[in-house]
């Protein structure tokens, strides 16, 4: 079953042509990484498939909804497509429990001891089960991005997007973070992953999508795109990057 | 200098319940008015961050009439020209309730609330866009995301130009005199006729302004502390 499909999008910035009649299908249960170099276009890409940009031609339909009906609704959109930044973006002001808990109470109407306990399950989940009461502040940057992880899956979202989830964290939080992504995949979420990852990328991702200035140049099997990959760019992108 | 002071004016004749009801009459002015700056100032300041044009331009005309006038004028405007407006029966119940309070608190309130809007306006900007964008990720509509997340933590971080603000409104409460409501200066005022002792009387309102807002600052700080979110510089002093 197809939960994201893009037909032939397009978009602009002002006179900058970010996305170029992007193809893309992805399936229930499936993890693709979206790579490339920087302004390719990856995280345009990935934010438009819960409206955080909007596209200019083509077709966008995300489970089931076209995004460019008139009747669509970004909120509940939003509620089925969870997202995790780069800087986290916990709720500074809110203790950690209480961040998983909102939008389950605010958006689902979920009653707070029910958010409560899904919140609590979700965080041991994610492996700190010990800082619910503790503010965002006082965690460090892979325990932060957990949480703002467990604050998405709160909404029992059937896509995950992740937009380079890794690239602000210190080398040795990468990988608690990067366990806990590999864990959701392996539970049958479906992902769509901005990263510059490629271990992961490799282990993980049951597709590529290789861009660059605003297309997606090459897409298949993560062996058969490290391995052999068939453009010029993506080869000169993969010798820059697999080197050191 | 052959000036005698007599500081026993202040504390014969009527002057002590003078200046405690003006005293009494600033506060209650004050507080009102703020009250309804605030609601003003977070609605206009919030409106002017949205992508929601007509909210925007409404909150922009706002903020720029009211902040581009003198406070004495929509004083005056708000007791002398609103009332003629208004059906007879509203306006012989106005003045048979006090109008000059109720215009003055109104004039305070929307001349401050335009100021308070910038305030609340720049937290609101200083707060990256990417926590606006996490939140409506999780489906929250814009009106749930300003309400939980961006308006909390704005208010937070604008409490010292807030406070500003808050105490020049206590000041400028003393413009109401002019129209008639008998705030503190007013009485103050009232004293040095009676009395014919300006130094004493102006010293002793002087002073009641002085303390008033020092206390408030004090109790602002108070706040500040309890409410500083956690990770933000504002704790170290809290140290």
């Amino acid at each position: 079953m197809t939960v994201v499909e893009f037909r032939q999008v397009n978009k602009w910035f002002g006179s900058l042509h970010v996305l170029r009649d992007i193809d893309l299908k992805i399936n229930a249960g499936e993890v693709v990484v979206v790579c490339g170099p920087s302004g390719s276009g990856k995280s345009t890409l990935l934010r438009c498939i819960n409206r955080l940009e909007t596209i200019q031609s083509g077709e966008l339909v995300v489970d089931g909804v076209s995004l460019s009906d008139p009747k669509f609704d970004a909120a509940k959109l939003r509620a089925n497509v969870g997202m995790v930044f780069q800087s986290f973006n916990l709720y500074p002001h809110m203790t950690v429990l209480q961040n998983v808990m909102l939008a389950p109470i605010k958006v689902k109407g979920m009653a707070p001891r029910d958010a409560e306990k899904t919140a609590a399950d979700l965080l041991d989940r994610v492996g700190i089960p010990d800082k619910a009461n503790g503010y965002p502040a006082n965690l460090s940057g892979g325990q932060q991005q957990r949480v703002a992880i467990a604050r998405a899956l709160a909404m029992r979202p059937k896509i995950m997007l992740f937009d380079e989830p890794t690239s602000a964290l210190d080398p040795e939080m990468i990988n608690e973070v990067l366990e806990v992504m590999s864990d959701l995949a392996r539970d049958g979420m479906t992902m769509v992953v901005v990263t510059h990852e490629m271990g992961f990328a490799r282990r993980v991702a049951n597709r590529i999508a290789f861009m660059d200035e605003g297309r997606i140049v090459e897409e298949g099997q993560p062996d058969g795109f490290f391995t052999a990959p068939q453009s010029a760019r993506a080869q000169q992108f993969l010798s820059k990057i697999l080197s050191h | 200098m052959s000036y005698q002071f007599d500081w026993s004016v202040l504390f014969s004749g009527q002057s002590g319940s003078w200046l405690l009801q003006g005293l009494i009459t600033t506060l209650q002015i004050s507080a009102l008015a703020w009250l309804l700056a605030l609601v003003l100032g977070i609605f206009a300041g919030s409106f002017r961050t949205l992508p929601i044009g007509p909210l925007r331009w409404a909150a922009s005309c706002y903020v720029e009439f009211f902040r581009n006038v003198p406070l004495l004028v929509w004083m005056f405007f708000w007791y002398f020209g609103v009332p003629p407006l208004l059906p007879q029966a509203v306006q012989d119940w106005l003045f048979d309730h006090g109008a000059e309070f109720w215009a003055g608190m109104f004039a305070l309130g929307v001349y401050h609330g335009a100021r308070f809007s910038e305030v609340i306006r720049a937290g609101i900007q200083s707060i990256p866009s990417t926590q606006f964008e996490a939140a409506v990720s999780t489906g929250l509509t814009i009106a749930q995301t300003y309400r939980l997340i961006i308006i909390p933590i704005a208010l937070r971080l604008i409490i010292p130009p807030a406070t500003n603000e808050s105490l020049n409104l206590l000041k400028n409460s003393s413009v109401a005199l002019t129209i008639g409501v008998a705030e503190l200066t007013f009485q103050t005022r009232q004293i040095e006729t009676y009395t014919a002792r300006a130094i004493e009387a102006l010293t002793a309102g002087t002073l009641i302004y002085l303390l008033l807002c020092l206390c408030i600052a004090a109790l602002v700080s108070r706040l500040e502390r309890r409410f500083a979110i956690p990770g933000m510089i504002v704790q170290m002093r809290a140290e």
